[in-house]
């Protein structure tokens, strides 16, 4: 027996656990971190907030990011403006550094539709929650690209448990089969609400998932930002200049419950996550900064601050938005409302006084 | 007789039948040592163990297969899928194969599966979490289709359903789960599919529902009463096959009907139910048929879903229509 076809799942990490930096990936500038660094904290906040809200009845289910914070920040700060995120739920850190506003997102989260009608970036997706559902669409939008040869991406967020559904396969092997602009970002943060990543699949990664298809798949270290930036970097390039899509699996750990209306303890060990904690993002990003100098005590205490009142404006502004107008039920269906609809609308209107 | 909830009486059901058949086993996604995110199934991993009761990877085409591949081979499979909006993807396998499997063999095979699934809003759940599908599924021949509105009825109906030959979608209403508590026996008899069920007599008007909207619809019956109207209460239950003997008969001794149904209009049960009424009880008919129901729209999200759902106030002016006219 000979191999007739041989493949290897390369894997990325920068800073260890502590911060410490081993070798810089090519072309690093430690200083480029700072903004990165204060939006994964500007995020972990906004989490914070937003759990606050719901535990208090000023906010629906919420799902928090905790955690997460390298993988969604550092995708999108590798993105271009110009390209099109089709986020999950959990890709608070990603809305918010393309632009999205925080009272956006606690609208959506409040069930107010204006919340996906965020003021920018105007052609990402909303949030998919149909698990997965969002891969298909990636392919597409990689299509408009190459179809009217823009160097643009496609990059669409899954998480672990999203790799077992078809519509997963069925994209990459699509975006494979066209060579097509599109990153495949999974965020394994080993639960899909209860189920563990190993219950998930007998894989090893979910990244060599990507070989079925044809197409490179990565692993990195997901509370690493360095390697992150420098996976996903590679992968955006690739498909900038005609060479398709890939796959990156970045491994972090979900430190929060599923979402504000999900119990973790009655599934999985304390100990797992305490010991979770001590690899989280966040801290060890801060490591490193202090270690080179660019940040400090005070630097932390001001950011805090800053975050702190940012989130609570932006509480109160999302607070005090004035409720939809009654027939925004019927507003939005068609580009025009055909008569049917028209005189449910007005039955509406007239039933509250409204008409 | 234990007082249940109507997710006690769904887990006391398939507990039952875990029991009671070997061919019986469970899964779908979080099932498991979870006991699903309603705890629709809290503790059957425990006491029947991982063979029975399993955690499917997130998959809900896949789901939907296997359980045609069990079913096939005998097995009596019940699955879950976590919320109704996400079992758009199993319809290929509902409407291809399990719905037809044993027409095609002509009878050599044959679907003896369950898929359960909550449906329905009113709890202001995110997103794609409050769908109403019963109208697609009773669209599908071969298909038989089950939403109980009461613990008692969810009790006999389900094992109705895990003993029925084909496949039946059983449809549990989200927002029912934990608001009604009645008496069940847990003692494993099934109600008939296929029937409905009169909840209240009547002279003057007849109000048919099923799901959670029957909730209201017991309300603006009791209220009628209040106001010297006498209103029979129809609980539909079995969407299909639909038994509309029992309608007909109520609107032969009413002659006023008014369908009350959370799902959009077009195109819904109801008016499968108002189309037999022309046909065959025309003759009884005083009044229009009335229906009360969703819009055709999205289910709104949780800040404006109270103004899409059929309300009590909603059902009173449908009944004054057809009373007055
Ligand atoms: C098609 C579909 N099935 C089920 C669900 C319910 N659900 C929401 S999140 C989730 C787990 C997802 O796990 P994973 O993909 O790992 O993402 P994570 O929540 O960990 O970010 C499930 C089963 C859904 N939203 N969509
Ligand atoms: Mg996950």
């Amino acid at each position: 027996m000979i191999p007739i076809a041989e493949f290897r799942v390369p894997y990325t990490r920068f800073l260890d656990a502590h911060g410490h930096l081993a070798s810089p990936p090519p072309d690093f500038q430690p200083h480029d971190l700072l903004p990165v660094y204060r939006a994964m904290a500007l995020t972990r906040a906004f989490d914070a907030k937003a759990v606050a809200l719901q535990r208090t009845g000023q906010l629906r289910t919420y799902p928090s990011s905790l955690g997460q914070e390298a993988v969604t920040v550092g995708l999108a700060s590798v993105m271009r403006a110009e390209d099109v995120l089709l986020p999950t739920y959990r890709e608070t850190g990603a809305m918010l550094w393309r632009g999205v506003r925080m009272q956006e997102l606690l609208l959506y989260w409040s069930g107010d539709e204006r919340g996906s009608d965020f003021a920018g970036p105007r052609e990402d997706f909303p949030i998919a929650v149909p698990i997965a559902s969002q891969c298909g669409h990636a392919v597409g939008v990689g299509f408009a690209f190459q179809y009217r040869r823009q160097p643009r991406v496609a990059v669409v967020t899954l998480g672990d448990g999203a790799t077992s559904k078809g519509d997963f396969y069925e994209a990459m092997n699509t975006a494979g089969a066209w060579r097509l602009p599109v990153v495949f970002v999974v965020t394994n943060n080993q639960w899909a609400i209860s189920l563990p990543a190993r219950k998930q699949t007998a894989a090893a990664t979910f990244a060599q998932k990507a070989i079925a298809a044809g197409i490179p798949g990565e692993q990195c270290d997901g509370n690493d930002i360095l390697a992150v930036r420098d996976c996903i970097g590679r992968a955006l390039e690739r498909a900038r200049v005609g060479d398709g899509p890939s796959l990156i699996e970045c491994v972090t750990y979900r430190l929060s419950d599923h979402t504000t209306a999900d119990d973790a303890r009655r599934y999985r060990a304390q100990d797992e996550v305490s010991a979770a904690w001590a690899l989280e993002p966040l801290a060890r990003l801060r490591h490193f900064l202090v270690d080179q100098k660019l940040w400090s005590k005070q630097d932390e205490e001001t950011l805090l601050a800053d975050n702190q009142a940012a989130v609570s404006a932006a509480a109160a502004d999302y607070l005090a938005t004035p409720p939809q107008a009654l027939s925004t039920l019927f507003d939005y269906l068609y580009a025009e409302l055909p008569a049917d609809l028209a005189a449910q609308r007005q039955q509406l209107l007239t039933e509250r006084g409204q008409a | 007789m234990n007082t249940l909830t109507l997710l006690d009486a769904i887990n006391a059901a398939l507990a039952w039948e875990l029991a009671h058949d070997d061919n019986v086993v469970l899964f779908g996604e979080d099932i498991g040592k979870n006991g699903g995110v309603f705890r629709a199934t809290l503790g059957l991993q425990e006491r029947f163990g991982e063979q029975r009761v399993l955690d499917a990877p997130l998959a809900e085409t896949q789901i939907a297969g296997m359980a045609i591949g069990m079913a096939a081979q005998g097995l009596r499979p019940v699955c879950e899928i976590q919320f109704a909006g996400f079992m758009y993807s199993t319809f290929d396998h509902l409407i291809n194969h399990a719905a037809r499997l044993r027409h095609r063999t002509r009878g050599r095979l044959s679907c003896p599966m369950v898929l359960r699934t909550p449906v329905g809003g009113g709890i202001h759940a995110p997103e794609h979490h409050g769908e109403s599908p019963e109208a697609w599924l009773a669209h599908t021949p071969g298909l038989k289709v089950v939403s109980p509105s009461s613990p008692a009825r969810a009790y006999g109906l389900l094992l109705a359903a895990i003993r029925d030959p084909d496949p039946v979608i059983f449809l549990e209403p989200t927002r029912l789960y934990r608001l009604l508590k009645e008496p069940v026996a847990d003692n494993g008899e099934a109600l008939p599919l296929g029937a409905a069920f009169t909840l209240r007599e009547g002279c003057d008007v007849t109000l048919v529902s099923w799901g959670a909207s029957v909730l209201e619809t017991l309300q603006a019956a009791e209220q009628l009463a209040e106001q010297g109207v006498s209103a029979e209460v129809i609980d539909v239950a079995s969407l299909k096959p639909l038994d509309m003997p029992t309608i007909l008969a109520s609107v032969a001794k009413t002659g006023r009907c008014v369908i009350v149904h959370e799902a959009a209009r077009q195109c819904g049960v109801g008016a499968e139910i108002a189309a037999n009424l022309a046909s065959e009880g025309l003759m009884s008919l005083l009044a229009p048929v009335e229906r009360v129901t969703g819009f055709d729209t999205p289910l709104p999200l949780a800040r404006l879903e109270d103004e899409y759902l059929p309300s009590v106030a909603r059902i009173l002016a449908a009944v004054e229509r057809v009373r007055a006219y």
